[in-house]
């Protein structure tokens, strides 16, 4: 199976985010460098808008993650509750 | 005891770069503005011809019958670069969200009267086309632009437009079901009113000249139409009929136009004043696509207006041919 | 009664599709041909373009709030970091070569691509696919833009920024950048497409930014590193068109398949040829490194490339022709084209230098298998001469390979000793080529590539002179005439970096900050 990715700069509004897609993705991996945080794993990576929501006990959209977002790869797939990237391989 | 403090004193050594050092009278200090739009566009020494046009070079003034010795003179009056055009539409769009959270919180929508809800719907909606028609002139005139001046406030006019049009289909959806958008664009494809107004719209689609593009969108369409449709009938014969949730949910558009037309006017004013030629080419398409904006907007006029129409166009058409002679245009 | 409750409410998909290909029509009182009279040259045949996926569903309201949202923090910082002189804050003043390089050859690119964006998001018939190009028009517009308000600190204080415009329109480094962008803006709008959105911003772009601005922030460059990582965060979008915009194509129709794979062969390649000097950019000029050139390559290229490519592979799409060269180039590119900077920093408008001991120690733990071999005896060399009084200059012109541009400097796939060197005639005319590669891309497309402004060539014909040169004056010189028509401070802007004017004003500068 392939990787996908899901890199975000290293900062507090992203902080969530990190957290939210390590705690919903278990075979998730972490690899911090200078400034940012690459989020990597086999096969998919999903962001659940409620896992960010309750961790911050703000309101979240899905799409205030393209404010601190650096790269992505995979297909993606948006709705108001969740994103996804995956791999059909 | 005294202490000397020595502060870092470091002196530059120049103020900005060549290329806009050359446009504003030597090295001195540069705003946002000119660093991001003078001098920028290649100019030289291309590489291939076009497949797509092989008779002209990739950025070719002779892609307009306009003539200027120095394009980087038709500077826009509002400087706007990217940020601080984004800048400000976000606070603008703030507003506009703000006003359709408070029509919708207060129900403002479901109190407008039937005639008056009929009314915003049949002249408005069918906008969203001439709105995306917009957005596509501007698009080929910043693929087809010469100077970055040019360039830079095309992509950001065109992206404006494309806000507008999703602004009209939020509009049409919060009063109605989604169903509605269909129905307004079968007005415009088919019902009798809009059909010269489309006319228009697709004769200018095929507008190659960059500046006749941005004459005709730009000046001559919006010029006639904003000030027809928002000023007139959304904010004041709507809203003298109780409708003003209509202008709380279209704010943005006459704001919008007043502020474009500041970048339009100092264009074409520049553009006038370089030569005789030049007048005469602008004043002969302005007043033949004002003519023909004028027929396309009647039928709307009689819909909108009732036999208020010739009056209503009439204060139009005259606050154009004056802003148009204040230009150096002969109307 | 409750009319609230009666109302339908509309996903992010269909509210979406109201907002972006819900406002087309199909004209009738102009023919369809002659409002959209460019896009069937290129032979690709579009069927439905209603099943373009919209991948990222931004209406121009939530476009406008996210990137404002942006562009405060990114001002904010670019404010602070010209009030606070932080550009005292950078390693070593070595690292500005790095930058002058990005702003020089890689910041005009974002500027050209804002109208081919714009054609293709007029031209194309589908609505959603035209939104989707259009925003990344404008923030294309944006990329050059706040590259040129960060850059413009730099500009008040250091050399070799000053004439971006004139350098890109005239320098011999520069054609190639120039060359490939300008190849790509006069190929039809589905082949810039698949240039630009696929083969560079899905393939490569990665390979230029996160190392790249990764490495800016480990050395010390906030100004740099917040304009790279909030591009880089439209580039997640951009690159999403890309991947959108191959599988669009390629389920529409399969006579489109053989069409798509020329493209993506000619512009990986074409791609991996401009990002050579990203990897010299990476290996040689950041004084602290993130990753090596070819450990970016391994991660971004082949790891992700390859997940894509085995994804496309249903479709009948196979890797790049040039992917196994690139591949093992990855062990040679950034040194060779190093070498050729460091003999050619006469011309060059930027400064280049030995490394240190260190530094060449770090490069041979990253590239056990060439580094000791074949670049460290002859970087040692040429540190030996310059020590000895002898910076070496290459004062000959070199010879340019007529598709990528670059001087021939690449060796053999197989065989690290021997210059690759192809030819092919066309017409009575010899061509050069660095490769099998842009040989085979001049071969499918000679009427384009014959047209090349290559500098050496032009140089020779003696167009590279200002207009009030007399070359037929005794004491003409050459070289300083063409060095001048490339708008070149002489002795600041280029050549060795110890002793330059950058060094020391960065030095003496910093001793202003450090010490009172």
């Amino acid at each position: 199976m392939s990787k996908v990715f899901i890199i975000v700069q290293a900062n507090e509004e992203a902080r969530p985010i990190i957290e939210a897609l390590v705690k919903d993705n278990l075979h998730a991996v972490v690899q911090e460098s200078p400034a940012m945080v690459r989020i990597e794993a086999e096969g998919s990576l999903t962001l659940n808008r409620n896992t960010v929501e309750e961790l911050t006990g703000q309101p979240f959209d899905i799409q205030q993650l393209h404010v601190n977002l650096i790269s992505i790869s995979g297909h993606i797939d948006e709705e108001d509750d969740y994103l996804t990237v995956a791999w059909n391989n | 005891m005294s202490v000397e403090i020595k502060a870092v004193e470091i002196k530059p050594l120049r103020n900005t770069f060549t290329n806009v050092a050359e446009l504003i009278g030597g090295d001195k200090p540069a705003s946002r503005y000119q660093e991001a739009t003078l001098g920028t566009q290649a100019q030289t020494n291309m590489h291939y011809r076009p497949t797509w046009e092989p008779g002209f070079e990739l950025f070719d003034p002779r892609r307009s019958a306009i003539q200027m010795r120095e394009w980087y003179d038709l500077r826009d009056p509002r400087q706007l670069y990217y940020s601080s055009w984004t800048i400000q539409r976000a606070k603008e769009q703030e507003t506009q969200e703000a006003n359709f959270d408070f029509v919708e919180s207060r129900c403002l929508h479901l109190s407008l009267s039937p005639e008056v809800k009929k009314l915003a719907i049949d002249v408005l909606l069918p906008l969203r086309h001439a709105a995306w028609g917009a957005n596509m002139n501007n698009n080929e005139l910043c693929s087809r632009a010469y100077s970055e001046v040019l360039i830079s406030p095309a992509i950001m006019q065109a992206m404006d437009n494309l806000g507008i049009a999703q602004y009209l289909t939020r509009l049409g959806l919060m009063l109605e079901e989604p169903e509605i958008l269909d129905t307004a664009k079968a007005q415009w494809m088919n019902g009798a009113a809009w059909q010269p107004l489309r006319h228009l719209t697709e004769d200018s689609f095929v507008i190659r000249d960059f500046m006749e593009i941005f004459l005709v969108q730009n000046f001559v369409v919006d010029g006639l139409l904003y000030p027809l449709i928002y000023d007139r009938f959304v904010d004041d014969s709507l809203t003298s009929r109780g409708g003003s949730a209509v202008a709380m949910l279209t704010s943005f558009m006459p704001l919008w136009f007043t502020q474009s037309s500041k970048w339009v006017d100092g264009v074409l004013k520049v553009a006038a004043a370089e030569s005789d030629e030049n007048k005469a080419l602008l004043s002969q398409w302005t007043s033949h696509w004002r003519d023909r904006t004028i027929t396309a907007l009647t039928p709307i006029a009689t819909m909108a207006f009732g036999d208020q129409q010739e009056i209503m166009l009439n204060e139009v058409i005259e606050q154009f041919n004056a802003r148009a002679r204040k230009l150096g245009i002969d109307v | 009664m409750d009319m609230k409750a009666s109302k339908k409410k509309l996903g992010i998909k269909e509210r979406y599709a109201h907002m972006t290909r819900g406002l087309g029509w199909e004209p009738t009182y102009q023919p369809t041909e002659a409002v959209f009279p460019y896009d069937k040259y290129e032979g690709i045949k579009i069927h439905d373009w209603d099943k373009w996926v919209d991948p990222f569903r931004l209406t121009m309201d939530a476009y406008w709030k996210y990137q404002g949202e942006k562009d405060r923090k990114l001002y904010a910082v670019i404010e602070a970091f010209a009030q606070n002189n932080g550009h005292l804050n950078i390693t070593d003043a070595r690292y500005l070569s790095a930058i002058k390089l990005f702003w020089q050859g890689v910041s005009p690119l974002e500027n050209y691509v804002v109208q081919g964006f714009a054609r293709a998001g007029r031209h194309f018939r589908g609505e959603a696919s035209r939104v989707a190009c259009q925003m990344q028009a404008v923030d294309e517009l944006r990329h050059y833009q706040t590259q040129t308000h960060s850059i413009s600190n730099y500009n008040k204080y250091y050399n070799g920024f000053h004439s971006q415009r004139h350098m890109w329109d005239r320098v011999w480094y520069l054609s190639v950048p120039k060359s490939f962008g300008e190849d790509a803006l006069t190929s039809g709008p589905f082949e810039f497409l698949i240039a630009i959105s696929f083969s560079f911003e899905y393939v490569l772009t990665n390979l230029l930014f996160v190392p790249f601005m990764s490495g800016a922030a480990y050395n010390g460059d906030m100004s740099t590193v917040t304009f790279g990582f909030s591009a880089q965060s439209d580039e997640s979008r951009h690159m999403t068109l890309g991947i959108e915009a191959i599988k669009f194509l390629l389920e529409q129709d399969p006579a489109n398949v053989p069409i798509v794979q020329g493209w993506i062969d000619k512009w990986f390649w074409r791609g991996s040829k401009v990002l050579a000097l990203v990897g010299m950019m990476m290996d040689y000029m950041l004084p602290k490194r993130v990753m090596s050139w070819k450990e970016a390559w391994e991660i971004y290229a082949e790891e992700n490339g390859g997940a894509l490519f085995r994804d496309l592979a249903r479709y009948g799409i196979r890797p790049p022709k040039g992917w196994a060269d690139a591949c093992e180039a990855k062990n040679h590119i950034s040194h060779q084209v190093w070498l050729l900077f460091y003999e050619y920093g006469g011309a060059a408008a930027f400064h280049t230098w030995s490394p240190t001991n260190e530094e060449l120690d770090w490069l041979s733990a990253k590239y056990p298998e060439t580094f000791d071999k074949y670049y460290r005896p002859r970087l040692e060399f040429l540190r030996d001469k310059h020590a000895r009084g002898e910076r070496v200059y290459q004062g000959t012109l070199p010879t340019l390979c007529t598709t990528c541009q670059i001087p021939l400097c690449f060796t053999e796939p197989g065989d690290p000793t021997k210059i690759s060197h192809r030819e092919t005639v066309h017409k009575d005319e010899k061509y050069v080529f660095c490769s099998d590669h842009c040989q085979e891309i001049f071969g499918n497309e000679p009427e384009k590539f014959v047209q090349s402004w290559l500098p050496v060539n032009q140089i020779y014909q003696g167009n590279c002179f200002k207009p009030d040169v007399d070359p037929t004056a005794p004491d003409f010189d050459p070289l300083k005439a063409v060095l001048e028509y490339f708008n070149y401070n002489l002795g600041r802007d280029n050549g060795e970096f110890e002793g330059s004017e950058d060094q020391q004003n960065f030095a003496k500068w910093r001793g202003q900050a450090v010490n009172n």
